[in-house]
């Protein structure tokens, strides 16, 4: 295992400029995974990282060596990709021991790596067949077992599920955890899919158009995200963006939830982390997560952050724990988190509350969040 | 691919059947159209010349003799020399078997690099290398016989094999180059993280999965090559022309009686190597052209 330091690396193919300036400070035997939407340069980030592609400014660092120069071959990583990138020709065997053979590792070594990686992987009975005899899920343990087979420093790990069905994504992912928990190997992962990334990850780097948004733990960038756009990313379903206008109303500082031609409703907004004094008259965009409005919460009574609005129900979407409600607040669509049993049918009115205690409050223009939250 | 078969034959619209019936009739038809002159050919090359003065073109020998055959082989005129097109046809297989090996081979190391180790200018590269298949046959006649002499290789098989390679390798390159480009670059990307390089990496990950191709090539480049007789009208000496060279030589021999069974067998003869190839492996040319085109 060895740490990773990325500091400031561009990247252009051409005219456009793909990473621009990233930096990341990766510890030895943390699993980071690097989330964002499709196109934003992730792949691009870990080619360059295994060397793959040359970067055009900034440094690579695997653990302290610098490098920029060094061939993808002797950069002491693996790994695996997206299509399993398996040799076709060569049948399980073969695909574990080939980098090993290429490294002229001595015979006996590669047979008892090989039983090893196969025995981990569960893998022992396809050693001799070819990828096209494999189904979707075999090919992806093996095109682990060819990374795991050289031990490398750091593993990188190019969406690799994301070709399997739903349930086996679901087992796979558990398995990688459970992988890392054992040999303690530094991963880099990269995946679009932000449940993934939440369920897998040390720490969360979150990238938009070749830029790194955030890079913290799970919770943190689910609780605090630092931008509009990290905040509707992480999450499903997405937090609630609702805009409003900060005013002022018998010495409390807070916002107006319409919910109705004749219904409205104000909302104090009044936390200890978060002063919105200077925002008086000026407009917002408040986001609220789905299960922060809900039909009930535990302990509400005489809870000060706790605000009761009544709001008509548009559709219904139940996922079974609970159900989705969509309603309309300052003509904005919001999803709620409510209890089966009191979803009512649309068309009615419902009753909902509100928790503001983990809301949070953004700038329209920067799009960057408002407030020290710790 | 079954389904789409199985709605084919189980519901048979009078539409659909009528489309049937007109593709099958106009394939035999140009089945037919292409193979009597076959026929004749074959028909006339075991007669008699008697037979054939006598009788009509397709009308079937009274007497089967492979006489016109043997003399094609050993006797018949090609000008002054009258040893048949044996020697030729010798010199036809020195000139076809070493140029297709060697313009395939490169093909495929170009096709590698075009596709899989591009680098500034590689794209530049190989349009140029594509204009060369689009060169006419006439235009290099010239400046190719200056550049013979000039090697010192005029007149001779190995020239006339040399100037079959460059000529070739425009299309060796770009058959190579598109059927590597549906080679997925991530196998290429693990290869290069597994510690193996350039040639390697050619070796045993490109080159396991290129038989399809191989085919195609070796089957293209040798048809080409043993068929041409421009090339080997103007480059070769009296004693390397190739087997349609000959041919040519022994039909247009003016004197004495036209023996059309030795022209016909002589022309089966040059024509044979060509047709066995695609016979024995026509069915890896069909497969190795759609290859590239299925995902795989
Ligand atoms: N080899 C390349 N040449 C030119 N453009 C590329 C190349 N690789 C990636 N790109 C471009 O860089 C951007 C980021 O690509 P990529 O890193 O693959 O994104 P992601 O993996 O996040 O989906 C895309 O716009 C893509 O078109
Ligand atoms: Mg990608």
């Amino acid at each position: 295992m060895a740490s990773l330091t990325i500091t400031d690396i561009r990247k252009k193919f051409g005219s456009q400029e793909v990473l621009k300036g990233i930096s990341l400070s990766i510890n030895a035997s943390e699993f980071v995974v690097l989330v964002g939407p499709s196109g934003c340069g992730k792949s691009t980030l870990l080619n360059l990282i295994a060397g793959l592609e040359t970067i055009n400014s900034g440094e690579i660092k695997i653990g302290d060596d610098v490098v920029n120069d060094v061939q993808p071959k002797d950069r002491n990583i693996a790994m695996v990709f997206q299509s399993y990138a398996l040799y076709p020709n060569m049948n399980v065997e073969k695909n574990l021991s080939f980098g090993l053979e290429t490294r002229k590792v001595p015979r006996d070594e590669i047979k008892k790596t090989v039983d090893h990686v196969a025995n981990m992987l569960q893998i022992s009975e396809l050693l001799k067949r070819k990828p096209a005899e494999l189904s979707g899920g075999q090919r992806q343990r093996v095109a682990m077992g060819r990374a795991l087979a050289r031990d490398p420093a750091i593993f990188l790990f190019d969406e690799p599920l994301s070709n399997l069905d739903a349930k086996l994504r679901v087992d796979m992912r558990t398995e990688i955890k459970m992988l890392h928990q054992r040999i303690k190997t530094t991963i880099v992962y990269v995946t679009h899919d932000q449940i993934e990334a939440m369920t897998l990850a040390d720490r969360i780097a979150i990238m938009k158009d070749g830029v790194i948004q955030q890079f913290d733990t799970p919770q943190q960038v689910y609780d605090n995200p630092s931008n509009l756009f990290v905040a509707g990313f992480i999450g499903s379903p997405s937090m609630n963006f609702i805009p409003c206008t900060v005013i002022k109303q018998n010495e409390d500082t807070g916002v107006i939830f319409k919910t109705g031609e004749e219904t409205s409703f104000f909302i104090p907004i009044k936390r200890t982390d978060l002063s919105l004094t200077e925002w008086i008259d000026k407009d917002v965009i408040i986001g609220v997560r789905p299960e922060q409005i809900a039909s009930g919460f535990h302990l509400q009574e005489g809870n000060k952050q706790i605000h009761e609005i009544m709001c008509t129900v548009q559709v219904l979407e139940p996922t079974g724990p609970d159900t989705l409600v969509f309603v309309n607040i300052n003509d904005t669509k919001v999803t709620c988190r409510v209890n089966p049993l009191d979803a009512k049918q649309p068309g009615e009115n419902m009753k909902l509350m509100v928790d503001i205690s983990k809301v949070l409050v953004f700038d329209p223009d920067t799009k960057m969040r408002i407030g020290n939250v710790a | 691919m079954p389904g789409k078969m199985n709605v084919m034959v189980g519901e048979k619209s009078p539409g659909m059947i009528a489309g049937r019936i007109i593709v099958y009739t106009l394939s035999i038809l140009a089945a037919v159209y292409f193979l009597i002159p076959f026929f004749v050919m074959v028909m006339t090359s075991v007669k008699t010349l008697e037979d054939i003065k006598s009788g009509n073109l397709i009308s079937w020998p009274r007497e089967f003799t492979l006489d016109a055959w043997i003399k094609a082989w050993d006797s018949a005129c090609t000008g002054i020399n009258c040893e048949g097109v044996k020697g030729y046809f010798f010199n036809s297989i020195l000139m076809v078997v070493p140029s297709v090996a060697i313009s395939t081979i490169i093909g495929a190391v170009n096709g590698y690099v075009f596709s899989k180790w591009r680098f500034k200018g590689s794209e530049v590269l190989f349009t140029f290398l594509l204009l060369g298949c689009f060169i006419p046959f006439q235009i290099i006649l010239l400046p190719m016989s200056g550049m013979l002499g000039w090697l010192k290789i005029s007149q001779t098989i190995f020239g006339l094999a040399l100037v079959h390679i460059i000529y070739g390798l425009s299309f060796t390159s770009l058959f190579f180059r598109n059927y590597y480009v549906a080679i997925p670059d991530e196998i290429i990307k693990a290869a290069k993280i597994d510690g193996a390089g350039f040639f390697r990496i050619f070796w045993k990950c490109i080159l396991p999965v290129s038989a399809p191709i191989f085919m195609v090539v070796i089957i293209w480049q040798t048809t080409q090559i043993w068929n041409d007789f421009l090339f080997g009208v103007a480059f070769s000496g009296s004693e390397s022309q190739p087997v349609t060279v000959a041919l040519n030589n022994i039909v247009n021999t003016t004197t004495g009686v036209k023996e059309y069974n030795v022209d016909m067998a002589a022309a089966l003869i040059a024509g044979l190597p060509t047709l066995l190839v695609y016979i024995i492996s026509g069915k890896y040319f069909l497969r190795g052209l759609t290859a590239g085109a299925v995902k795989g």
